[in-house]
């Protein structure tokens, strides 16, 4: 096996812990922490794909590679509107977990 | 088998841990602390992959500005309840089944990736003298996918917009109320004055050197946004008012200058978004500085959240 498959196998794994902590954290905070595994575990997989196409010359392909660095910053951007939906959730309503339980907002 | 993939496959494990660490953890803290070091993992796994660009990136936004985000919120919530019930086991288990459906999908897709993988690094290479730039992945960003780039920087900013309509209309156009600490400690105090100087030198010649070598405006920017930060939260500077005219100014400066060109193309060379023949590398240089600077601006803005209160006359 090389070293580009082990880290493939170690995303496919990332994104399966990831999605786990997704589903099963009733705490918001966690569940956009687990979103970003997931999403970091989806990042390596390209990054597979990138070194998988070296060629003429270049240690990897830099097309998954600039792709990646667009997809950081774009789920950076996406993580700091949800934490800004957040904190401002719990100003409104002194909630931080998101539950079918709860009584609508304004009630 | 060589000592390199036992190297590899230690630090696949120990990144492993650290993921489903933050995971299972229980409180919010060490969570978010775990995550950002599974960030610095993830940039040394990067920089195996040959990767260098993208382990920049990833230790600049993934170890450094997420967790310094998620803490700033997880400070805020401090306060309010955790909530009360559990979700019971059997949905755990049945959510943890499906969980490991999808990884060992996925794991089967990468078991039989093509032995012939598809590539354009040739077509990046054979074009790479033309425009100037020593950086492949920089010549992708800013030349063959431009347009990617530029809708990137739109989508930073529209983030930011997003995030400032969730002020309380009182305090709109104030100072936003980054805390992350109660009472910044002295250690705090005395880091937030030793490395900025340092921190703007190493974010300048990484802006600098983005052309030819690995880096660019991204990393650079994101290494100024962290020293900013840093003199927020030691409270050295306040946080600026968000209607303050030199702050919208540096937000715009830089996708508005890439727009500048992208339509500066039409006339000078044949289509948007292209450089005149010989001009290309000057050009991409104005356009990295500008954004450079915006991508700094507009990184601390988002961390430092929405408005919250007027500033003190």
């Amino acid at each position: 096996m090389s070293s580009a498959a082990l880290f493939g196998y170690c995303g496919a794994a990332l994104v399966g812990v990831g999605l786990f902590g997704l589903v099963t954290h009733p705490e918001v905070l966690r569940k956009i922490l687990a979103f970003n595994l997931l999403g970091s575990g989806v990042f390596l997989l390209f990054g597979v794909i990138a070194r998988r196409g070296a060629a003429a010359g270049l240690a990897a392909d830099p097309v998954p590679q600039a792709l990646v660095i667009t997809g950081i910053v774009v789920a950076f951007s996406a993580t700091a509107m949800a934490v800004a939906l957040l904190v401002r959730l719990n100003q409104a309503t002194g909630q931080v977990a998101m539950s079918t339980d709860d009584p609508p907002l304004g009630q | 088998m060589t000592i390199y993939f036992g190297f590899d496959a230690g630090l696949a494990a120990l990144l492993l841990a650290m993921a489903t660490c933050s995971i299972v953890a229980r409180a919010s803290f060490a969570a978010i602390v775990l995550f950002m070091i599974y960030g610095l993992l993830l940039a040394i796994v990067w920089v195996r992959l040959s990767a260098v660009d993208v382990a920049l990136t990833e230790t600049a936004i993934g170890g450094g500005v997420t967790g310094v985000l998620l803490l700033g919120a997880a400070a805020r919530l401090r306060k309010s309840n955790p909530p009360a019930g559990e979700i019971d086991l059997s949905l755990r288990i049945w959510a943890g089944l499906l969980c490991l459906l999808t990884a060992a999908g996925l794991a089967i897709v990468v078991f039989f990736l093509p032995d012939e993988a598809p590539t354009l690094a040739p077509q990046v290479q054979e074009n790479l003298a033309e425009n100037g730039l020593g950086n492949p992945v920089a010549a992708v960003l800013f030349v063959y996918r431009a347009l990617d780039t530029l809708l990137e920087k739109v989508v930073l900013l529209l983030a930011l917009v997003g995030v400032w309509s969730l002020a309380k209309d009182q305090a709109w156009g104030g100072v936003p109320g980054l805390q992350v600490y109660e009472q910044p400690s002295r250690i705090l105090v005395f880091l937030a004055q030793l490395l900025p100087p340092i921190g703007l030198v190493v974010g300048i010649y990484m802006c600098w050197a983005g052309a030819n070598y690995p880096g660019g405006a991204f990393q650079g920017g994101s290494i100024l946004a962290a020293m900013w930060l840093l003199v927020m939260m030691a409270r050295l500077r306040p946080a600026p008012a968000i209607a303050a005219p030199w702050v919208r100014l540096l937000l715009v400066v830089g996708p508005a200058a890439f727009l500048a060109i992208g339509f500066l193309g039409f006339v000078a060379a044949d289509s948007f978004l292209a450089y005149p023949e010989g001009y290309a590398k000057p050009l991409i240089i104005v356009v990295e500085v500008a954004l450079t600077l915006s991508i700094g601006v507009t990184l601390a803005l988002l961390v430092a959240g929405a408005p919250e209160r007027m500033p003190q006359q």
